[in-house]
């Protein structure tokens, strides 16, 4: 089981979205976030143009199986980028145990619903 | 002792002009010429304030907690642009367009430029349009500023239809062409003395068909034509605010005291009456709309109690000068209804992606306002009779208005959307949409969590 989590723009998170569910990702969690960095964004405020560090961005994660990583990084990196500068990163992570509370499986069996 | 002197000057000089004006009432009214009246000025301004307020922030923060939080500015925006451009269109030609008289053909249709740029109007005119009180009116001046107010709300309804997908720039010159060719024209029939539907005999108090068929209508046209929002199907967009929705529509109720109360342009009984009944309709509306949500969706929403009080403001609208209380719980009764079932049933049913409602709420209202007042006036009221008082003439001369209004209002906003379409394009793109018109229009945001 890996965790994926994504730091992308808000505005390709419709297509992320489709993505994913296209890649067997189910379900998955997402927050908007502002980060800082040495890219810069505008702003306007009382007629004047403000340039800032304040970058707008929205981060996905959730945990899939090993077999679906490549499928959902790929799914991802596609639809998610633009090919400017600043589409985001994609990190990935090992995850020990996963347990459905409602039913208290563990392991891989948590993430997935049976047919 | 110097200061008491000059004090005392003044008292004697107010005292003398007061007097002086009490004997100029008292002789005009021996002549049957018209005068201004303070009391009844006093309230026209205060009633004109109110009206503003329906628009920004009434209006605005109804519509504005109804979007996506990506979207809030942008409707905050297009209030607030349409109430500065509409004045100024309203100063330049609009008002007298509306209410001036032409010549020839045209004249029941639309007026002149007599009254351009306010031309020919001085600050003691008297107000040559009355309804309850002939010889003490108010200032003209503020009766063009009582209905530029209107003006401004009746396009800005419009937004609700269109909202999170179109163009800025689109909407800004849409909004002044359909003021000009749309608002100005149904305004002249309706409440210009030369006007084809004032001379059949067809009444409209405070605007039902003026102001919300005529909404209304534009609003489901328009709706159709920019089409729905990306993910309208699959995915149920909430409102993201509802405390600024229960806010503005809270604003609405103040304000329509103002909208319907002061349509009577004097302070006396009539203005009374539109009082009561308008507050009167509006809580029936609210208690008639949580009672069918409690049945039929087991829980009363706080979305609902507030729209359905919009609806019954809207409903009352065009009968407030004409029906009494009994009137109004009828038509507040049925209005929260015909509107339950027409948002709740028939939009999913058809599809169309009227995004807040105008349609549902203000237009629908309209229709049964403006067709309830010639069903229930009373000449308890006004001298009106409609067909449960005994007289089935004035409901006739209402469903041509309700039709004439439908009719015009539905072609011309057509053609307009279309004409503002292939100029400029309308509808933003499919990312600015998904980025948001906060965003991509006015390179803001509402909500940020930058510290």
């Amino acid at each position: 089981m890996k965790k994926i989590e994504a730091i992308i723009r808000k505005s390709t998170f419709d297509e992320v979205r489709e993505a994913l569910h296209g890649a067997e990702i189910d379900f998955f969690t997402y927050w908007d976030v502002t980060g800082i960095g040495n890219e810069k964004a505008g702003s306007i405020f009382r007629a004047k143009i403000y340039e800032t560090r304040f970058i707008q961005r929205r981060v996905i994660s959730f945990v899939c199986r090993d077999h679906l990583v490549e499928i959902a990084i790929n799914a991802i990196i596609k639809s998610a980028r633009t090919g400017e500068l600043g589409d985001g990163k994609i990190f990935i992570s090992n995850i020990e145990d996963s347990v459905r509370i409602r039913t208290g499986e563990h392991g891989p069996e948590a993430l997935f619903i049976k047919e | 002792m110097k200061n008491n002197k000059i004090l005392r000057i003044i008292i004697l000089i107010l005292s003398c002009s007061a007097g002086n004006s009490l004997f100029a009432q008292t002789i005009s009214q021996g002549q049957q010429q018209p005068v201004i009246n303070p009391g009844h000025t006093a309230w026209m301004i205060v009633a004109t304030i109110l009206v503003l307020l329906m628009t920004i922030p009434g209006l605005a923060f109804f519509y504005g907690g109804l979007v996506r939080q990506k979207n809030i500015l942008n409707i905050l925006m297009q209030c607030f642009i349409t109430t500065a451009v509409i004045t100024v269109q309203w100063i330049f030609f609009g008002y007298s367009l509306s209410f001036s008289s032409s010549h020839g053909f045209l004249a029941p249709f639309i007026g002149g430029f007599d009254w351009a740029f306010l031309n020919n109007i001085g600050i003691n005119d008297v107000c040559p349009f009355f309804i309850s009180q002939p010889i003490e009116r108010i200032p003209h001046i503020v009766f063009i500023l009582f209905q530029c107010m209107f003006a401004v709300i009746t396009p800005a309804l419009i937004i609700g239809a269109f909202a999170e997908r179109i163009k800025f720039s689109g909407f800004l010159v849409f909004t002044i062409l359909w003021a000009t060719f749309v608002y100005d024209p149904i305004a002249h029939w309706l409440w210009c003395p030369d006007g084809w539907l004032y001379k059949l005999g067809a009444v409209d108090f405070a605007g039902g068909a003026v102001v919300h068929i005529n909404a209304g209508i534009a609003a489901l046209v328009t709706a159709l034509l920019i089409g729905k929002r990306k993910n309208f199907h699959h995915v149920n967009i909430p409102p993201h605010n509802i405390p600024f929705v229960v806010l503005g529509a809270a604003m609405l109720w103040v304000g329509w005291f103002g909208f319907n109360a002061g349509s009577g342009l004097a302070a006396d009984g009539l203005a009374a009456n539109a009082f009561l009944v308008t507050h009167v309709c509006a809580s029936v509306a609210a208690i008639v709309w949580i009672l069918m949500d409690w049945i039929f969706n087991k829980k009363p929403t706080v979305i609902g109690i507030v729209t359905a009080a919009v609806a019954g403001l809207a409903a009352i609208t065009p009968a407030a000068g004409f029906v009494n209380v009994t009137g109004a719980v009828i038509i507040g009764f049925v209005v929260s209804i015909i509107c339950f079932c027409m948002v709740g049933v028939v939009k999913p049913l058809c599809g169309y992606d009227d995004t807040l409602d105008a349609f549902g709420v203000h237009g629908i209202a309209g229709i049964w306002g403006v067709l309830a007042t010639g069903l229930l006036a009373t000449p308890l009221v006004q001298n009106y009779t409609g067909l449960f008082y005994g007289s089935g003439a004035l409901l006739g001369k209402q469903a041509i208005a309700t039709l004439a209004t439908i009719v015009y209002s539905g072609i011309v906003t057509f053609l307009l959307f279309k004409l503002v379409d292939f100029l400029i394009g309308i509808r933003a793109s499919a990312k600015e949409e998904s980025m948001g018109l906060d965003l991509t229009m006015h390179k803001e945001t509402a909500y940020t969590n930058v510290d």
